[in-house]
């Protein structure tokens, strides 16, 4: 019988290979169908008329002249008169037509009437944040802070540092159609990551049974955790399709809507002590902290993050700000832990005159469980960068600085969960010897398709093109979001049960006729046969033949037997930068990540993964900022000349180590979505720190801030 | 108390009390924006009956498009094809909408991210940028005609092989934008590479394979010049 344990190394036939994404030509030639190239038949255009004002009354709403204009199909009023809208682009009402350029037209029809109340949109500053717009501050002390940091033989940094609020920019933005069956059942085309439960959300909201809600998506442009709410103008499409005879109704977010109310990353500060005793052992931490979410304040991101100080006190400030609300971003709260935690420490060891690397090494015990892991990535990325060749002490400028072109070298480690999140599937091998398997998942671009392929055919002992995967449909078994890296350890595990499930009910069928008992038999090369004998086989298709007429269906489940994923996975990064010292302009040399996922299933699209991450990391790093203007409540950037992503000639070269084999592959697979996201902004700042001499408080690392801290460094303040 | 948020446009620039706007009055009522496009349209393309008028403008008589919809005639990967649409819609929202070809995507709709790239006679343009009016008697190329026959285009091959894609989004404009580049420049330097991919943006973060892509396209459609004879494989 076959078991359901991943493969040992030597027997892998596709598990950790380099294999190209299954759906790569689909995308490739333009086919691939998104929510956004939906045409359904008869489909109308939807479109939002959104709040002008970031805090204020809406006294009236007059819809009439767009009612009546030519080409218009519904109009609808979203938040009424008497409403308090909260941040600016609130959804105010909809309006339906036959075409966009209508619905643009009756938009701008609508007379909407506010009455302005006072808002508040900047919180980088903690003493100009008004008292109505910070929360009672939580606190945490562990050990004894306070008398460590008097202790004598102690050297202590303090620093301000920071990241400000970015957007999640999908380049596919929100939005959907919608559209009615008949009276009772609607179906919906959302782009989103969760297939399974965004239609529960949407029933509810209807007052209607979650049956009665069919989801489908074959493709996602981009969704980095903003994408999993029905959302307001979701539920409002199904509405007005239903106020037009339920024709399907398109809508989706203009570029301006999706950066201001389609998700942010909080914004995080900190004021930072911290110390260790002169020969360089990590010993106390004290931070005040504050950042914000949009109206919902922002929770404390893990300070001190990873390292874990024996005496630590932190106290944090949740602010509320009229700006559209927070979404989980790629490992929400940890790269903001990472920058604000990997910044001070690194000011603390340039401070004591050491290395960080040898800093970090030093204390790598305070790291917890996987201290060795850390510690053989931070070796094998200093290999990888030449760290001991290139890095010079802070301000020194690393090998290859001139005069005005500062070359440096900043380093950072990260942790994160995973783990696998509940998964159905069904996996069907038909007696022509066709395999499909089924599950209400979705492929955010990370390469689910291919690694459920993977596991299927490498499980059933078949060709690669031999097994065939749908997802994106919620009528197939229900698999959980994508989110929190946790997709491949939920997908991997269930299809892999489905299929030595699968495969031992086929032993059993055709054990006796191979006159054997199913025990003796294994799956491989595209065959059946005696364990060991090749002489005693019989090919795949000559085996499900013994099936009759009834193809064979299994259900995998994940939780299930045997362990086959599990959480919590270390990284680390380092980045070599070159700083002009008089533009002010950081240029990326090499990007380096050494990087722990478990068990690999596809190489080439988990590689793919990190280098994402890393360049999403450029990104916020050096250039993203959701820049809001004090004066009107609104975002200043809000499209994307001006909200700036980096583009291919901003990104240097990167260099991606997966740790694999021993020690990490029995682990079974650990997503990779958040981790490597996590420590770009940290080695990044912290390169720049080296560099030029002097830390740059806050990232974006832009020019003018880069200029603002050679300035001060210059002045005579210590930065 | 203020007024319903008056969206800014191209057309906010224009002075209330302009020519132009008075003009536009005249033209039943058409918003500024509307009669800008129309306007800048009607001095450059050919004569088309439906939805033409004459107004004054600057003391001479020209004629505009719109407002009412136009057929047009779009030859698109070397077919005719005919869509009805206000002057005011673009070619990218013309290939979308109207015929259904949703290869290019509409991501910042104004020039900046490439993800709607065509090629338009030879040159790749952002098609987000081009008016559906302006796009007549052009030849216009768009990423659903590289296949051919279930065979990739050794640039699409190259995006497949080298992982160039992660949720493909902005993968369409970036084949197209990297087929003109070789096409031109069948050998581009690390620096032409980057000028002639600078206009595309990806949010996944697929560069690194986006480079690799273009090194293995370049030497591939090499090999196919050298055995058509020095011709390119279009
Ligand atoms: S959609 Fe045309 S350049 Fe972005
Ligand atoms: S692959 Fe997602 S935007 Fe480029």
């Amino acid at each position: 019988m076959a078991d359901y344990k991943w493969p040992e190394e030597g027997k892998r036939k596709y598990i950790g290979k380099r294999i190209s994404r299954v759906d790569g030509p689909h995308k490739v030639s333009g086919r691939a169908k998104y929510t956004y190239d939906l045409n359904r038949p008869g489909m109308l255009f939807g479109k939002i008329l959104r709040s002008a004002h970031a805090h204020a009354k809406i006294v009236s709403i007059d819809i009439s002249a767009a009612e009546k204009m030519p080409g218009v199909k519904a109009v609808k009023i979203i938040q009424g008169p008497g409403t308090e809208i909260q941040w600016a682009l609130d959804e105010i009402a909809a309006v339906v037509a036959v075409d966009e350029p209508t619905a643009e037209d009756a938009i701008r029809a609508i007379k909407v009437v506010y009455e302005k109340l006072p808002h508040f949109v900047n919180e980088q500053n903690l003493d100009q944040v008004p008292a109505a717009y910070r929360r009672q501050p939580t606190e945490q002390t562990k050990g004894e802070p306070d008398a460590a940091f008097k202790q004598s033989d102690v050297v202590t940094v303090e620093g301000t540092y920071g990241n400000d609020v970015i957007t999640h920019c999908c380049l596919e933005t929100h939005g959907l159609v919608a559209e009615w069956e008949d009276d009772k059942n609607v179906l919906i085309h959302p782009s989103t990551q969760s297939v399974s439960s965004i239609g529960q959300e949407l029933a509810r909201a209807l007052g209607i049974p979650a049956g009665n809600v069919h989801v489908k998506m074959d493709h996602i442009g981009g969704g980095f955790g903003s994408k999993f709410p029905i959302d307001r103008w979701g539920i409002e499409a199904a509405r007005l399709s239903k106020m037009v005879g339920g024709k399907p109704v398109k809508i989706m977010l203009e570029r301006d809507a999706e950066l201001a109310v389609a998700g942010t990353r909080p914004s995080a500060y900190a004021k930072v002590k911290v110390a260790a005793t002169k020969d360089g052992k990590l010993l106390a931490w004290d931070s005040e902290s504050w950042g914000s979410g949009g109206v919902a304040g922002t929770g404390m991101p893990p300070y001190p993050y990873v390292w874990q100080i024996p005496n630590a006190k932190t106290k944090h400030f949740s602010i509320t700000t009229h700006v559209g609300p927070q979404r989980a971003w790629r490992a929400p709260n940890h790269p903001q832990a990472a920058l604000i935690t990997m910044s001070a420490i690194d000011d603390l060891a340039a401070k004591l005159g050491t290395d960080p690397l040898d800093f970090f090494i030093k204390n790598i015990e305070m790291t917890g469980v996987r201290a060795n892991v850390y510690k053989d990535e931070l070796l094998k990325g200093a290999e990888m960068i030449e760290w001991k060749k290139l890095w010079r002490p802070r301000g020194e400028g690393a090998v290859g600085s001139t005069k005005t072109l500062k070359r440096g070298l900043g380093l950072s480690i990260h942790t994160w969960g995973g783990g696998g999140h509940a998964s159905d599937c069904d996996l069907t091998i038909h007696p022509d010897g066709s395999v499909e398997i089924k599950l209400g998942s979705q492929d955010l671009g990370t390469g689910t398709r291919t690694t459920i392929q993977i596991v299927v055919a490498e499980s059933l002992g078949l060709p690669f093109d031999g097994v065939k995967v749908y997802i994106g449909d919620n009528k197939y078994p229900p698999s959980g979001s994508s989110g929190g890296s946790t997709t491949i350890g939920g997908v991997s595990a269930s299809s892999r049960r489905a299929s030595i499930d699968a495969l031992n009910q086929l032993f059993e069928k055709i054990a006796p006729a191979m006159s054997t008992t199913p025990d003796k038999l294994e799956a491989t090369g595209g065959k059946i046969q005696v364990i060991g004998d090749p002489t005693k086989s019989m090919t795949w298709k000559q085996a499900c033949a013994k099936l009759g007429t009834q193809p064979l269906t299994t259900r995998g489940k994940h939780p299930g037997k045997e362990s086959l994923t599990s959480a919590g996975v270390g990284g680390a990064m380092m980045a070599d930068v070159t700083v002009d010292i008089e533009t002010g302009i950081v240029k990326m040399n090499n990007f380096v990540a050494i990087q722990d996922c478990g068990l690999i299933i596809d190489m080439k699209t988990a590689e793919s993964q990190v280098f994402g991450a890393m360049i999403m990391g450029i990104g916020y790093s050096l250039y993203e900022e959701k820049i809001m203007d004090s004066q009107t409540g609104r975002m200043l950037n809000g499209n994307m000349e001006f909200y700036k992503l980096p583009g291919l000639a901003d990104v240097g070269n990167f260099k991606v180590h997966m740790m694999t084999g021993k020690g990490y592959d029995e682990r079974g697979p650990i997503g990779l979505g958040e981790p490597p996201t996590v420590s770009p902004g940290a080695a990044i700042s912290n390169a720049v720190a080296n560099a030029i001499g002097v830390r740059v408080s806050t990232i974006p690392l832009t020019p003018e801030r880069v200029l603002a801290a050679l300035a001060m460094k210059k002045g005579g303040s210590n930065g | 108390m203020s007024s319903p948020d008056d969206r800014s446009d191209i057309a906010a620039d224009i002075p209330e009390n302009s020519e132009f706007s008075e003009i536009s009055n005249d033209n039943g009522g058409v918003s500024r924006r509307n009669f800008l496009k129309g306007s800048s349209v009607a001095l450059t393309i050919p004569l088309i009956a439906k939805g033409e008028k004459i107004v004054k403008a600057g003391g001479a008589e020209v004629k505009v498009l719109g407002p009412d919809k136009v057929n047009i005639t779009l030859n698109i990967n070397g077919a005719q094809r005919t869509a009805s649409v206000e002057t005011r819609v673009t070619l990218l929202d013309t290939l979308r909408n109207e015929l259904d070809m949703t290869g290019a995507k509409r991501v910042c709709d104004r020039a900046t991210c490439g993800a709607c790239t065509v090629v338009m006679d030879g040159k790749p343009v952002y098609a987000c940028t081009v008016l559906a009016v302006d796009a007549q008697g052009k030849s216009i190329q768009t990423v659903e005609s590289l296949d051919q026959n279930g065979n990739l285009h050794p640039v699409q091959q190259a995006f497949v092989d080298n992982d160039a894609q992660q949720c493909g989004f902005c993968t369409p404009g970036f084949v197209m934008a990297c087929k003109a580049l070789l096409d031109k420049n069948p050998s581009p330097t690390q620096e032409e590479m980057e000028m002639g991919l600078g206009g595309n943006l990806c949010r996944c973060g697929t560069y690194n394979g986006i480079k690799g892509a273009v090194a293995q396209a370049s030497q591939e459609m090499k090999k196919t010049r050298t055995m058509k004879g020095g011709r390119g494989n279009g």
